[in-house]
């Protein structure tokens, strides 16, 4: 295992409270918060990878776009996490995880929209069935 | 375990756990609400990461907008014949499962054993929502306006492509616009 990697888990480990594992010296000396970038690119990934999960197994096409919408927030967690920790002006990444907001919102209406018509046209939204290329 | 620690966890709890639920959950209306959760819980983080005005941004705009929008889309999208439930592809369940657990094994790697070059966060002295105002119109000018416009052609075209159509039309062509809706009905 990397010592990153190791320091990393060090880092998950320690703050869960396990006994033995002693607190990363990383994160230690950053401030007093033991709560660093790690923590919030693990929740990213995490739910990235849901949303991955989501998307391939549901057939649902809202389900697929609740799918979509939690890679976008895990996207967003990300900018806003390396604003903080890593970026010279932490505005910066809310920016982006700003606009991203905004792209999903009209993204989830038009694809709304569409859903709607695949339905009036097709009268179900599993995905599965809409195969047809003329509608 | 400080006390801002241990809210961090709860919403990290928050954010991943719903989300989740959902690969579990058959009701599509309990899904949305999940969603609910989950996006709940990131507004949450964008907090502790000291963005507020993200923060109530994301509550605004997902919990509040995209949300109703999900239930709207799922009360429009349902036969009443047949139940609010969904399918589950028994040949996609596992696939999809690995493929998922392959990316966040990947994301997780990458995530923990990269050096990142972070620095101590600096403490926050004013509040967000002048400086990302100022921003917004200076150096962020031209995404702003390029966002307003996408913005603009969304709402549009989203009009456009839900617009009623009549029952027996074949493939659109004799829509009831709003001029000659009465006419139509005739």
């Amino acid at each position: 295992m990397t010592p990153g990697l190791f320091q990393g888990l060090q880092v998950v480990l320690s703050t869960l409270g396990a006994e033995g594992v002693p607190a990363a010296n990383a994160a230690a000396t950053v401030l007093e918060s033991s709560i660093g970038l790690h923590h919030y690119l693990v929740v990213s990934a995490l739910v990235f990878g849901i949303g991955i999960m989501v998307i391939i197994i549901r057939r649902n096409a809202i389900v697929l776009l609740m799918g979509l919408e939690l890679i976008l927030n895990s996207a967003g967690l990300n900018f806003v996490a390396f604003g903080k920790y890593v970026a010279a002006d932490r505005i910066d990444g809310q920016m982006v995880t700003l606009f991203l907001i905004v792209i999903a919102a009209a993204e989830a209406s038009l694809a709304l929209a569409i859903i709607l018509n695949i339905f009036n046209s097709l009268n179900t939204i599993e995905v599965d069935e809409a195969k047809s290329l003329k509608g | 375990m400080s006390f801002s620690d241990s809210i961090f966890w709860v919403f990290a709890t928050t954010a991943v756990v719903p989300a989740f639920l959902i690969l579990f959950t058959r009701s599509i209306v309990r899904m949305a609400f999940l969603l609910l959760g989950s996006l709940a819980g990131f507004a949450g983080l964008y907090l502790q990461l000291n963005a507020a005005f993200l923060g109530f941004t994301q509550v605004m705009v997902y919990i509040g907008g995209i949300l109703i929008l999900f239930l709207f889309g799922v009360m429009l999208t349902q036969r009443s014949d047949i139940p609010v439930r969904e399918k589950v592809g028994p040949a996609l369940a596992v696939p999809g499962f690995f493929a998922g657990l392959l990316l966040m094994a990947a994301l997780l790697f990458i995530a923990l054993q990269n050096p990142w070059k972070t620095h101590p966060p600096v403490p926050v002295t004013e509040p967000d929502t002048p400086v990302i105002g100022i921003k917004l119109l200076s150096t962020y000018i031209l995404p702003f306006e390029a966002v307003s416009i996408l913005l603009l052609a969304a709402m549009v075209g989203a009009t456009y492509i839900a617009r009623v159509q009549a029952p027996g039309a074949p493939d659109g062509q004799a829509e009831l616009s709003d001029s000659n809706a009465e006419g139509r009905l005739e």
